[in-house]
């Protein structure tokens, strides 16, 4: 707010949710600042409220205190201007090519006409390496695949935000480490905002620029860090304010 | 005592494969069509059928396939048949519809809204088990001996598996799924049409498949207890007074043609759109 570079401002979020025996907090009183072209990380260990507080910038949470606002308008629903990649493989729509999945999404923007939409579609299919499974249908890719696939829709769209969940959690590490290759490659040329959640410290060193360690249940902030000459055995000591020879069964 | 074993590299090269792709042998091929298969099964079963009925040699007990045939012909050359065949389908036509139209107005509701699910599933586990031809004495009652009755308890032989089975699939779509349908921001119409419906389709098929087959059962038995509804009577009619004149390949013709109608819908209609979905998205193999 302070800042005119600041894209997404999130102050002093509470974030809770409703089981069938308990009120649970998630997240208590976060606050962060993401600024354009960001590759900010949201680090901390499962449990920490993490995914939720993403989901809340998606607009599918609210919070009980505190306030997001994304370019200074407050964040009331999910909407376009803030796009998921989840950690699900199931995120496209199995009824769809590879690139239907993309055209529907920018169909429901209705900015494009149906020849623009196609040849934008085909435009980050390329950009992801996947123009030869354009006219694939999902249950046919790999997981990797899957996931570009995701990143391609995601990217089409132009959000404000780029919200990704975990997106290369599920999958191997040699593939892992390509997509992470292909995502630095893709910011360099485009220079896009995301939002990064992940419970990897290599990950969030590698991807980000900018890293947000949380502590666990209910998540709060620990560190705002830059991850240029970040050194993940001290990552690891904030987060879990301790020696690492005493981590143990923790996790 | 023991050396350190040695590393081993091999040169790769895709040239000394015998066999990478090879061409399925004759019979191998014909085997993979299912239509062939299923013609050369049914076949055996007429056999077998003609066979068993030839020894029987009694055509009031057990016509055999070709008597069956013969009756089958002749009922369709006088035009009996065929008119019988065609009120029932268009009979069952028109209370399939209905029935899916209200599952689809009940279901979209219970989507909607929770008063809305929990009004369908109470619904649902009350009139489900009610088998619809229990209810054909009280539609005569309030509709008379008129079409109206029997639609009546055809819409309520489909409405509640239709409604069931799809509102299972609705909520089995997965949370992702919902929440990228969510992001694109679509009005709740265009949500359940463009996500749900989709996403759900391999429970709705068999809703639908379900809901097929109550219909025909509902409406053949309804007839049979109801006769000749007004005017013209269906093929649960024409089964019945072939029976009362003591027909019996007439009424194996009949009950034929129903079997006839089964086949062509499941392989003509339903696996039809199967193929071009569900198993064409993965949702199914």
């Amino acid at each position: 707010m302070k800042n005119g570079n600041s894209v997404l401002v999130v102050e002093g979020v509470t974030l809770q949710y409703r089981t069938k025996s308990h009120l649970v907090t998630a997240v208590y009183r976060v606050s962060f600042n993401v600024q354009r072209s960001d590759r900010f990380v949201i680090l901390g260990p499962s449990g920490c409220g993490k995914s939720t507080l993403l989901k809340a910038v998606g607009g599918f949470v609210h919070p009980v205190e505190g306030s997001i606002t994304l370019g200074g308008a407050p964040i009331l629903k999910p909407g376009r201007d803030r796009v998921f990649v989840f950690q699900e493989f199931d995120q496209l729509l199995p009824w769809k090519t590879v690139k239907e999945n993309i055209t529907f999404a920018l169909g429901t923007t209705e900015r494009f006409s149906r020849s623009e939409a196609d040849e934008r579609a085909l435009h980050y299919i390329r950009k992801v390496n996947l123009s030869e499974f354009a006219n694939s249908y999902p249950h046919t890719l790999s997981g990797g695949m899957k996931q570009r696939a995701a990143i391609a829709r995601a990217m089409a769209l132009e959000p404000q935000v780029l919200l990704m969940d975990e997106p290369f959690a599920a999958l191997d590490a040699l593939t892992r480490s390509n997509l992470q290759e292909e995502l630095l490659r893709l910011w360099d040329e485009m220079k896009f905002t995301m939002l990064f959640v992940t419970h990897s410290i290599p990950e969030a060193i590698r991807l980000g620029n900018r890293i947000l360690l949380l502590s666990v249940r209910p998540g709060q902030v620990k560190a705002e860090i830059n991850s240029q000459g970040a050194d993940a055995a001290r990552i690891e000591q904030i987060l879990f304010d301790r020696p690492i020879a005493e981590r143990g069964s923790h996790e | 005592m023991s050396e350190p074993r040695p590393e081993l590299f091999y040169n790769v090269s895709n040239s000394a494969f015998n066999v990478v792709q090879k061409p399925l042998t004759g019979w191998g091929r014909l085997y993979e069509i299912g239509v062939l298969r299923k013609v050369v099964l049914l076949a055996v079963l007429g056999l077998i059928w003609e066979i068993y009925g030839r020894r029987l040699g009694d055509e009031n007990l057990l016509p055999t396939l070709i008597q069956t045939a013969k009756a089958l012909l002749s009922s369709v050359q006088t035009g009996e048949l065929p008119k019988a065949a065609f009120y029932t389908i268009m009979l069952l036509l028109k209370g399939y519809f209905a029935g899916l139209l209200l599952a689809g107005l009940l279901t979209a509701f219970a989507s909607v809204t929770r008063v809305g699910a929990d009004l369908l599933e109470t619904l649902t586990a009350m009139f489900n088990p009610l088998p619809s031809i229990a209810l054909l004495p009280l539609a005569m009652v309030w509709f008379g001996l008129s079409e109206r009755s029997l639609i009546f308890v055809l819409i309520h032989a489909v409405v509640w598996s239709v409604a069931l089975n799809t509102h299972a699939g609705f909520s089995g779509v997965s949370p992702t799924l919902r929440m990228v349908g969510q992001s694109y921001g679509l009005s709740k119409v265009s949500f359940i049409l463009r996500i749900l419906v989709p996403g759900a389709f391999p429970s709705i098929l068999t809703g639908l498949k379900v809901g097929w087959a109550f219909a025909w059962r509902t409406l053949i038995a309804s007839e049979l207890v109801f006769g000749a509804s007004g005017r013209s009577g269906g093929l649960g009619w024409f089964i019945y007074i072939n029976k009362v004149e003591y027909l019996i390949p007439n009424v194996f013709a009949g009950l034929l043609t129903i079997m006839i109608f089964g086949l062509f819908v499941e392989y003509g209609i339903f696996r039809a759109i199967e193929k071009r979905t569900v198993q064409r998205w993965g949702m199914q193999q």
